[in-house]
């Protein structure tokens, strides 16, 4: 349980939001002329680190605007909340 | 078996006021190279290296594990064993591990406190009154016990709970597997670690694996704490932590680890002799012997190595004990913890071989791994040994990812999420 400092709302508690995974996940451009093995890991495989992460939100119990977080998943720190579309800070 | 356990091994050690046990495992240093080596000393690790040595016979490996024996997931999890799932892969799975646990104690000489005191899992609506009697079919056609309980008979199975109509979500009925019960977690990985150190397996505490040395797509051996220790066969079971360790092989999993958590109360007279579980509103409560009761929570939503979990979460578990057994109201809570699971999009388990030669992966038990120890480490063992999956294992390999085969377990199955 931590705060989320949402981009159109300000800061508001976890509960507010829903956690929409990895980040960055760029969906196939031609899915048609996706192999079985590139499905599988747009689909299933994720990095799942211990670390920083690089991940989306939404405020759905508020806004229901999607945005990017970065947080330090072995302390739930976060260290960058950026929009949709903008480019991912460097790397702390 | 030396230093044999028995009444007259007890009569013994009492002349002498109980200083004289042995130490039921040593504690080596690494040799340089094994022929396997098991990374994570939980229950699922330390079964397997067991199995290993006892039905393979390979008898020359080691357990590494980053902190002590069972302080994972192993000692924090609810104890619950059942083995009343939907499918038939994870039928075949889980029942085969609820046939070993059935003789646990005797084939360990060692006493898991193995308890069939009955699973029984509540239905609050239509739909899981649905899904639940057509499970008990499923359960049935797989020889697996299973009983419908309807709501009276729920009422006379465990009377504390609250069956009144007017509650928010009124039990409507529940189903029964009687073999199903609990076990002492702690001890069923002592067991497993002293019966694995007595056919001469190293259990090397307090070594953390930091990579995974490759040749190619041969795994040759792994960087530890405690130095370099080679070795062509390398299975791992690190359970939340499975992804860090494939990450250092330059694998990704299937997985998402989350916190888990569970509470126990101030301990009391016995008053609830089975476990029951909820689904629909998820509780689940037991009473471990010393008197606690034992409570199940969820799981968080966000991927958090911080085995601690929110509060929230705990929140909702308790307001739906406090509704279905009010006579709880007054007690305490003494201690909270999570655990960090590795849940695969289906909610079902991996164990299987994988891209790289000679490295396997047991993971993704997610939310229910403690029911399936012995089984798990038997049928990874095998796995690890013949390179090959056992047919009760076959259909929970990685490339069901990529095949589509996926055993699909998340609600269909009464697994608590």
């Amino acid at each position: 349980m931590f705060i989320i400092n949402c981009p159109y709302c300000g800061e508001r508690d976890q509960t507010e939001f829903s956690s929409g995974g990895e980040a960055h996940i760029v969906r196939p451009k031609q899915p048609t002329e996706l192999s079985d093995d590139e499905w599988a890991e747009f689909l299933f495989m994720r990095k799942n680190i211990k670390g920083i992460q690089f991940e989306r939100w939404n405020h759905s119990h508020g806004c229901r605007k999607w945005f990017n977080v970065v947080r330090d998943t072995s302390n739930d720190k976060i260290h960058a909340v950026y929009k949709m579309g903008e480019k991912p800070p460097a790397n702390k | 078996m030396k230093n044999k356990y028995s009444i007259f091994s007890l009569i013994k050690n009492a002349f002498s006021g109980h200083e004289n046990w042995q130490r039921a495992w040593r504690d080596p240093e690494p040799k340089k190279e094994y022929d396997a080596i098991i990374v994570g000393g939980g229950g699922h690790g330390l079964a397997t290296a067991y199995y290993l040595a006892k039905k393979h016979k390979m008898t020359n490996i080691a357990v590494v594990e980053k902190g002590w024996i069972g302080g994972g997931n192993t000692g924090r999890n609810t104890t619950i064993i059942r083995s009343n799932y939907l499918w038939d892969a994870s039928a075949g799975l889980y029942d085969h591990a609820l046939k070993i646990w059935e003789s646990l104690s005797q084939e360990l000489n060692y006493n898991v406190m193995f308890s069939q005191r009955g699973v029984m899992n509540l239905a609050h609506n239509l739909q899981d009154v649905r899904d639940l009697k057509r499970r008990t079919h499923a359960n049935r056609l797989n020889g697996i016990d299973a009983v419908w309980l309807n709501t009276d008979e729920v009422k006379k199975f465990c009377p504390i709970i609250n069956t009144s109509p007017d509650i928010r979500y009124p039990v409507l009925g529940g189903t029964l597997q009687k073999r199903a019960g609990t076990a002492r977690h702690d001890a069923v990985a002592w067991g497993y670690a002293r019966g694995a150190d007595q056919l001469g397996v190293d259990i090397i505490q307090n070594c953390e694996v930091k990579g995974i040395k490759r040749d190619g797509d041969q795994v040759i051996g792994i960087d530890t704490s405690k130095g370099y220790i080679k070795s062509k066969k390398i299975g791992v079971v690190a359970a939340g932590h499975s992804s860090v360790i494939a990450n250092m092989a330059g694998l990704k999993l299937p997985l998402e680890s989350k916190p888990l958590q569970a509470l126990v109360s101030e301990p009391v007279k016995p008053i609830i002799d089975t476990v029951v579980m909820s689904n629909a509103v998820h509780a689940y409560v037991s009473q471990s012997d010393k008197g606690e009761l034992v409570i199940g929570a969820g799981t968080d939503s966000y991927v958090s190595y911080t085995q601690k979990g929110s509060h929230n979460i705990v929140e909702e578990t308790l307001r739906a004990i406090l509704e279905l057994y009010p006579i709880f109201s007054r007690m305490k809570m003494l201690r909270q913890w999570g655990g960090i699971v590795d849940i695969c999009p289906d909610a079902s388990p991996i164990i299987s071989k994988t891209q790289v030669k000679g490295l396997y992966f047991n993971c993704g038990w997610g939310t229910g791994g403690f029911k399936a120890t012995p089984g798990s480490g038997d049928l990874f063992a095998h796995t690890i040994a013949n390179d090959e999956p056992h047919k009760l294992n076959a259909a929970f390999n990685i490339n069901r990812f990529v095949s589509g085969d996926l055993v699909d377990e998340h609600g269909a199955a009464a697994v608590a999420h």
